[in-house]
């Protein structure tokens, strides 16, 4: 299996690459990681007659803190966020979803930007940056702009970038430093992708809950906040009861996906049990 | 017929030149332009693992890699991971601890043994496990992959004395 022929550019620069995308328009794929499109490529599911390969532009390798700001850029693998000591430092729940993503070989050509411009469903990224309240930042013929975690993740593989757009950059505010946090995965076998996914970040003040975020992946066609467990959770203590009443607040508020992996019943109950296991986890 | 690209590498220590369509992929680029067939197919569409190599010192699936990527990488297949007729450490754990039947995954195997070592020099059953999911096996059931590993992993960490069988017993 082998991809269809196509015309190959590989810009230095993101000014290139918009050129690129502005002359060859609806023609044209961008191709970061590869992980994704060039499986796609090969089944001939994607069959692009042009492929502006993004592996050089070497201004969107970087991992950067500004004040309170993580910043990273988009074609900063995988790879090399799991192995990052600033990372680890202030964003550990990233540091701990990363190693969720694919396996070691895939992480070492998965790019960040590029796992959050495809959107999987089941993709943990996503999951990570809409727990953590990051947002994007993407380039396109008229600058720059930046997209809130909320506002990014559209439907299954559909995000709210244009198709003459790239994303540049993620990100993310640094995490506090007594936050408490967890994620969990359910899959049928482990690295699969995720038919479930659960992730949560807490804060406290005064032995209760002040700020409680909840993301998923898997569940939905796209990548959700648990708005509705958050705010049973916030200015409360979080006892095995209010982790029970989350837990039923998840699982009611979603819409889960059907499909040959999981009936919507059973994504319900996985949210509502995966829900749980991290709120309790996060508490240990 | 697009434009062919041209690509210079590094491949097992050696400068290489070569010419292919941009969508040639790197694993058939090893195995048909420089005869290296070491690197196996698997499934083409990245989720064997079977066709894993290192590239830049990172295990990557050259089925998800095109051959233009690799320009101006240094990659090791199978063909570079033994040198001077010596196995490698994690070769050698391979061979005395039977992790290797048909062989057919096992260039990729070798391939993601390595770079996980690097990465963990002292792993747990359970991390070995892991990792080694990233290869599909359909011979060994794993068990002595993962004994492998792990004898590999105590020689590199110097806690076994290697033996005179550490030379390749054939050429």
């Amino acid at each position: 299996m082998k991809p269809s022929p196509f015309d190959y550019h590989a810009p230095t620069t993101v000014a290139a690459a918009l050129d690129l995308l502005r002359e060859f328009g609806g023609d044209a794929r961008l191709l970061a990681g590869g992980q994704t499109l060039v499986p796609m490529m090969n089944f001939r599911l994607a069959a692009p007659s042009v492929i502006v390969d993004l592996n050089r532009v070497k201004e969107l390798d970087f991992i950067e803190a500004s004040g309170d700001v993580v910043r990273i850029g988009a074609m900063t693998r995988q790879r090399t966020l799991e192995f990052s000591p600033l990372i680890a430092e202030k964003l550990p729940l990233l540091n701990k979803v990363i190693r969720m993503v694919g396996h070691l070989p895939t992480r070492s050509r998965g790019t960040v930007g590029g796992s959050l411009a495809n959107a999987d469903s089941a993709a943990e990224l996503p999951m990570a940056l809409q727990v953590l309240e990051g947002e994007v930042v993407v380039a396109g013929p008229n600058g720059q702009r930046a997209i809130k975690a909320a506002d990014l993740f559209i439907d299954s593989m559909v995000t709210s970038l244009e198709e003459d757009e790239i994303l540049i950059e993620v990100r993310l505010p640094v995490m506090s430093p007594n936050a408490r946090f967890a994620a969990d995965e359910f899959s049928r076998r482990r690295g699969d992708f995720a038919i479930a996914a659960v992730a949560t970040v807490l804060t406290f003040e005064e032995g209760r809950c002040k700020t409680a975020r909840l993301a998923t992946a898997g569940v939905s066609p796209a990548s959700t906040r648990l708005s509705a467990a958050e705010q049973l959770l916030e200015g409360e203590v979080i006892d095995a009861d209010a982790i029970a009443r989350a837990g039923e607040a998840a699982a009611e508020a979603i819409e889960p996906m059907a499909d040959r992996n999981a009936s919507e019943a059973y994504r319900r109950h996985l949210t509502k049990t995966l829900t749980m296991r991290v709120l309790d986890r996060a508490m240990q | 017929m697009t434009q062919p690209v041209e690509i210079k590498c590094v491949v097992n220590g050696k400068p290489v030149t070569g010419s292919c369509e941009p969508r040639t992929l790197l694993a058939d680029f090893l195995r048909e332009n420089l005869n290296l067939t070491g690197t196996h197919v698997g499934c083409e569409h990245g989720v064997c693992g079977v066709c894993s190599v290192a590239v830049n010192g990172h295990a990557v699936r050259s089925c998800l890699m095109l051959a233009a990527q690799a320009h101006g990488a240094e990659i090791t297949t199978i063909e570079g991971i033994a040198r001077n007729g010596q196995f490698h450490p994690v070769q050698k754990a391979f061979h005395e601890n039977h992790a290797l039947q048909c062989g057919f995954c096992t260039p990729g195997m070798l391939a993601v043994s390595i770079d996980f070592l690097s990465t963990n020099a002292s792993p747990t059953e359970e991390e070995t496990r892991e990792a080694l999911s990233a290869v599909i096996c359909r011979c060994t059931g794993y068990q002595n992959i993962v004994k492998a590993v792990m004898a590999a992993a105590a020689e590199m960490r110097g806690e076994t004395v290697r033996s005179d069988e550490s030379e390749l017993a054939h050429v």
